[in-house]
């Protein structure tokens, strides 16, 4: 199983730093550190995407002197995702981060828990 | 008399009660008997319904005194040993379940074909179609930008919807808008001494650097938005880059500077405009593609600024908005207004 | 090629690890950024260059800036005495 983990090593890394950041999506108690969790387990979704799509020895998807036949280069399909990923990425985290400030706004705090806590107090 | 309070007593769960506090209880009995001996002492009725009700309501007293005795014990409980062992079953769970998780991911990345095989089944005839035919039917060298703003481009037209529903989320979010009669509110006026609270007003280095930087950035990210179709980059890239370069004329001039050219106005008529451009060209040419009609529009040769169609104007439309949104973006967040 | 392809693999999950476990919440930021640049470099690598351009652009930069406008905000950049509890 090593072996063949090795061989794909780029998906093993994203699998991990996927686990890396719903761990600290789960256990980080500060609003921020959670959504730097969240991008992380974007950014290695994103690395598994493209490296599904990565041939060795074949170029970017660029055409150079007007060769077009698919065996020069890599698969220009994950990219494409991608890109369309990394920025509803961004606005997500703009959202996100606009909620927290709201939320320190009211509460004076960043700790999840306590924010709980006295909103529990405030419907009571 | 005394049957009632045996029948109070026997009550399966005053039992449990009395055997969770048992001094307090017996205290309390201890009274009730001494209340009942003076009672049974009293000749007259009248004064035995009196003493009948001082016995009830202190019997209500006490099972009011002891349900906030359970209630403080529970709370106290929760508070302490309890929330610490919640957490700790919390942060096992979690960690059990993330290990869980990446153990079966990682079993399937083990079966998964080997990397960079180009006979693995992502790389199939689509790949194949997109590269061969994408040249001759896009007109554009990068056949990523092909791709996205012309195969795809509906997923492309989502995107830059997105984008424009999260700015104007943050917008209501974190607007601080003036009274009516254009006066600032109170938490403007914090908001506005709390930005510069840090730093000097007009920093030399800051302006005389940005004088410098702004404009090499400002054509570097034109140049990617222009090119998109020929080199790597494209709207998204560039639009980020232009807006890098907004940042930095804010931050180094101040909003009164910036507010010259950048309003609310400009913000939702650029995003607008740029949208709805969007939303017609690919509208026309979707009709066109779908009912086999020739577009009309010059494909170019390929290599040259001026080809490839619609890409160039769309790239343009993506790039724009993408500036205005991420600008946007900053703005609310530092002052909560431009 | 492989070394360093390897070497900077290693580093996006010491990255992601040193997010969580750093105190300070603008050194986490800053390892947060690290790491983006990381996976702009690995993307060169991996021939997809639209995507290195797009995220240290986008993740590295704006992402970036949004988060230190958002910790600035929220006065946890100079550690004032009643801002010390959100660093842990």
């Amino acid at each position: 199983m090593f072996e063949l983990l090795y061989q794909n090593i780029e998906q093993t890394v994203s699998v991990i730093l996927f686990g890396i950041g719903l761990t600290i999506l789960l256990l980080q108690r500060n609003l921020i550190r959670k959504i730097i969790g969240l991008n992380i387990m974007d950014t290695a979704i994103y690395l598994f995407l493209a490296s599904m799509g990565f041939i060795g020895g074949r170029k970017a998807p660029i055409v150079v002197d007007g060769v077009t036949e698919v065996s020069a280069y890599i698969n220009p399909i994950p990219a494409g995702l991608v890109l369309t990923g990394i920025v509803v990425s961004v606005s997500f985290t703009a959202i996100m981060l606009a909620l927290t400030v709201r939320l320190y706004r009211r509460y004076h705090t960043l700790d999840i828990d306590v924010i709980a806590l006295l909103a529990k107090g405030e419907d009571a | 008399m005394s049957k009632r309070r045996s029948d109070w007593q026997s009550r399966p769960q005053n039992r449990v009660r009395q055997w969770f506090h048992n001094g307090f209880l017996a205290l309390d009995d201890e009274i009730i008997n001494q209340v009942t001996k003076e009672t049974l002492r009293m000749d007259s009725d009248s004064e035995m319904d009196k003493h009948q009700e001082m016995l009830d309501s202190h019997r209500h007293e006490r099972t009011l005194a002891l349900e906030r005795l359970d209630q403080y014990n529970i709370q106290a409980w929760a508070n302490t040993r309890g929330r610490k062992a919640l957490s700790r079953i919390y942060v096992t769970i979690s960690f059990v379940l993330a290990f869980v998780m990446i153990f079966f991911l990682l079993r399937t990345v083990a079966t998964m074909p080997r990397f960079s095989d180009p006979n693995a089944p992502t790389n199939n005839e689509v790949m194949a179609r997109y590269i061969e035919k994408g040249l001759e039917e896009t007109g554009a060298v990068n056949i990523v930008a092909g791709m996205i703003l012309d195969y795809r481009a509906f997923d492309t037209l989502g995107e830059s919807t997105v984008l424009f529903i999260a700015a104007s989320a943050v917008l209501i979010l974190l607007r601080i808008d003036r009274r009516k009669d254009g006066t600032p509110v109170q938490e403007l006026i914090a908001a506005e001494s709390d930005d510069r609270h840090y730093e000097p007003r007009s920093d030399r280095i800051l302006q005389g650097s940005a004088k410098v930087l702004v404009p090499i950035i400002f054509l570097f990210g034109i140049y990617i938005m222009l090119n998109g179709h020929l080199s790597p980059g494209g709207g998204f890239s560039g639009g980020s880059i232009v807006s890098a370069g907004l940042i930095l004329y804010l931050d180094s001039f101040g909003f009164e500077k910036a507010g010259k050219f950048f309003t609310y106005k400009t913000f939702s008529w650029v995003s607008f405009l740029s949208l709805s451009f969007y939303a017609i060209a690919k509208t026309y040419s979707f009709y066109c593609g779908a009912n086999g009609l020739p577009s009309g529009i010059p494909l170019g040769t390929p290599g040259a600024i001026l080809s490839s169609g619609l890409i160039l104007p769309l790239n343009i439309a993506v790039g724009l908005v993408v500036a205005c949104t991420m600008y946007i973006f900053y703005a609310l967040f530092r002052k909560g207004g431009l | 090629m492989t070394f360093i392809n390897i070497f900077l693999l290693g580093m996006l999950i010491v990255c992601a690890l040193a997010v969580s476990l750093t105190r300070n919440l603008l050194t986490s930021l800053i390892v947060y950024m690290a790491y983006s640049l990381i996976m702009a470099i690995i993307w060169m690598l991996l021939e997809s260059p639209d995507l290195a351009i797009t995220e240290a652009a986008v993740g590295a930069g704006i992402t970036s800036v949004l988060f230190f406008v958002t910790l600035k905000k929220i006065h946890a950049i100079k550690g004032d005495s009643d801002h010390e509890q959100t660093q842990k």
